[in-house]
């Protein structure tokens, strides 16, 4: 029952994670990383946790890409930017990068095919479990995690604050 | 905020307020005696073309859409030999009709002329021309302009004195 | 199971025949609330006009720009019907007509409403036009912002009924409906729901007085349809999404069915939705920016905060 469904997924996110590497034009790169995204979302959903795959597509397919799309939008990348890419990513550079990340993959294979268990059953995490794990055990980590943001936005704030505009020059000193 | 609820408010109440629409096949919009419509030709109250063919309408038109050629009849009365308003360029500005000097061209309230094809919209004289005297009943040019024609002569005309001898030294 | 598939036709049957009727009942309401009568010709009460603009746009020419980047041209207006369609798996229309009853139905819509903005962005970059670019950065930060408060908003209801599902929060206003103790909420969510379906007082991705139309301006045809049709279906999902939230659900009196409660109510928002186009001023941009993150922001979460006292000291 799961299992077509899971494996057609991580197909799709592997793929289109691959693409996203490949793509010259950035924007194409881009929307295959949101599809990959998507893809995680449905694995975590199939593997009992809703929750964070709703999080997953509101956060990161829907929020974070988006401004990624938008900022690359106001870049105007056209065809001359895809062709210099191009130009760049020429085999004697991406290969030798590419063999040390096969030899990688090797070996997770190798190691996951070693400790072979039959999965657990799924358990289900609803949300109210979520909820308790982060307001019981993990409350640190959230009220760090809530003051590494808040300095972000301080941060934020305080770069993207304008002087006060004088509207005529006389007034200015 | 207040202000944006009351105006949704007002506009709501719009809902049982009288609807100005014409419903325009079946009931026509009344249109004001000096709507800009389409151009007609003129007459006299004798029934006589009034235009003469000066070619001020088609001088002041700005998108050139009037053409005429003008000649005379053996009274002497200078009259269109044809006469073609081209009614797809016409913008209906009315300034064909303030250039004529006998109130022969008139923009009439009529916009009813739509057609299948642009070649039907040119109008010619004959269909330009209509038996009445339009705007201004009563007038006749050649009864008050000093031009001689046959049957009337100099000084003839209404409110014209006869014409001084140049010749004689007589008061 | 085939009760399952006679739900998911039925639900795609009523929504695509709303989604183009709205066209005549906005028309029709505009011009009632203008002192006009609106399309009245076509058929009785001009409801084949309906019928003449789908022949219309089928037929038009479908017309791709050639300086477009063509596969994310045609993808974009697929996205935008994709979403919201998606969007209506959740919603309850009666206590048995739910195509999925997922436990994180509301989670399930803020994600599908947040793929939405692609759409708009992917529309306006794909059509390489300085209008469609303009409208699509206005779309995406417009509705990456609301989506906040969107969000914020809703969980005081999540507070109040302590689910994520859509059914159990219908059947938690048994008592009362959280227009009443969320009438705060209510309202952000109405402001934010405007201004993620983009439409007007809030409609400046699209704004035809300044930008043509904004990220559609080089669609044409049957995609330009569909953006066309993903409006009116995001109005009426989140005219549903409303009365599922804040007015009841299909709850009601028993003399009528629960579905037919569920239409009436979510009709009543329709309206309002359009009273809202035929009443209101399109704001500047800034402005928008600027009353969504000093006024709405600090709003929901005080109302998420106050909701969430009151909830644990009645608890207590």
């Amino acid at each position: 029952m799961m299992g077509p469904a899971f494996y057609i997924a991580a197909a799709i996110a592997v793929i289109a994670t691959v693409m996203v590497i490949t793509r010259y034009n950035i924007m194409h790169a881009l929307l295959y990383l949101v599809v990959s995204l998507l893809a995680v979302a449905v694995v975590l959903y199939l593997y009992g946790a809703p929750f964070i795959a709703a999080l997953e597509v509101i956060v990161y397919a829907g929020a974070i890409m988006v401004l990624l799309i938008f900022f690359v939008m106001m870049l105007n990348l056209g065809k001359e930017s895809a062709m210099q890419e191009q130009r760049w990513l020429k085999p004697r550079i991406w290969i030798f990068p590419s063999l040390l990340c096969l030899v990688l993959l090797g070996e997770l294979v190798f190691l996951i095919s070693q400790n072979h268990q039959p999965p657990s059953e799924i358990k289900v995490v609803d949300p109210k479990a979520v909820g308790m794990a982060l307001f019981g055990p993990y409350m640190a980590a959230v009220e760090l995690t809530g003051i590494l943001l808040m300095a972000g936005i301080v941060g934020a704030y305080h770069l993207g604050r304008q002087k006060e505009k004088t509207l005529h020059r006389f007034l200015e000193n | 905020m207040f202000s944006l609820v009351r105006s949704m408010w007002l506009i709501f109440l719009h809902m049982f307020h009288k609807r100005e629409t014409y419903q325009y096949p079946e009931q026509k919009a009344p249109l004001p005696a000096r709507w800009r419509g389409r151009i007609a030709l003129t007459r006299d109250p004798d029934g006589g073309e009034r235009c003469v063919g000066c070619y001020l309408c088609a001088a002041a038109c700005p998108v050139d859409c009037i053409s005429l050629q003008s000649t005379e009849d053996e009274s002497g009365r200078r009259y269109p030999e044809f006469f073609r308003i081209n009614f797809s360029r016409c913008i209906f500005c009315g300034f064909c009709e303030e250039a004529c000097p006998t109130y022969a061209i008139q923009l009439l309230p009529d916009f009813e002329m739509a057609e299948y094809s642009r070649q039907q919209l040119v109008y010619e004289k004959e269909d330009l021309l209509i038996n009445s005297q339009g705007k201004y009943p009563g007038y006749n040019y050649y009864k008050i302009a000093g031009m001689a024609i046959q049957g009337k002569d100099k000084g003839d005309a209404k409110n014209e004195e006869p014409p001084v001898d140049v010749k004689s030294l007589l008061p | 199971m085939t009760n399952f598939w006679w739900i998911i036709g039925g639900v795609l049957f009523a929504l695509l025949n709303t989604a183009a009727g709205l066209i005549w009942v906005e028309r029709r309401m505009l011009a009632l609330w203008q002192d006009r009568y609106g399309p009245n010709r076509a058929g009785p009460f001009g409801l084949l006009v309906v019928l003449a603009d789908t022949l219309k746009l089928f037929f038009k020419e479908d017309w791709i720009p050639p300086f477009a980047d063509k596969i994310v041209f045609v993808f974009a207006p697929a996205v935008v019907m994709l979403s919201v369609l998606m969007s209506f798996v959740v919603m309850p229309f009666g206590p048995h007509i739910i195509v999925a009853d997922l436990n994180i139905g509301l989670l399930f819509f803020l994600a599908m409403s947040s793929l939405g903005v692609y759409s708009v962005v992917l529309g306006g970059w794909a059509s390489n036009n300085k209008y469609a670019l303009l409208g699509a950065m206005r779309g995406a930060s417009q509705m990456i912002s609301y989506e906040v408060f969107m969000g914020l908003a809703l969980m005081g209801v999540v507070v109040l009924s302590g689910s994520f599902n859509l059914r159990e929060i219908v059947e938690a206003q048994r008592t009362i409906w959280f227009i009443v103790p969320q009438f705060l909420g209510f309202l952000i969510f109405l402001v934010a729901g405007v201004a993620e379906t983009h439409r007007l007082p809030f409609d400046i991705p699209e704004a035809e007085s300044e930008l043509v139309a904004g990220f559609h301006s080089e669609y044409s045809g049957m995609k330009f349809g569909m953006f066309f049709i993903g409006e009116y279906l995001g109005i009426t999902l989140i005219s549903g999404m409303l009365v599922t939230l804040y007015f009841g659900g299909w709850l009601g009196p028993a003399f009528l069915p629960p579905v037919i409660w569920f239409a009436i109510k979510t009709f009543c928002f329709i309206l309002l939705f359009i009273l809202f186009r035929a009443s209101m001023p399109r704001p500047r941009y800034d402005q928008l920016m600027e009353y969504g993150w000093k006024v709405l922001f600090p709003l929901s979460i005080l109302n998420l905060l106050v909701t969430a006292a009151i909830k644990l000291w009645l608890n207590t």
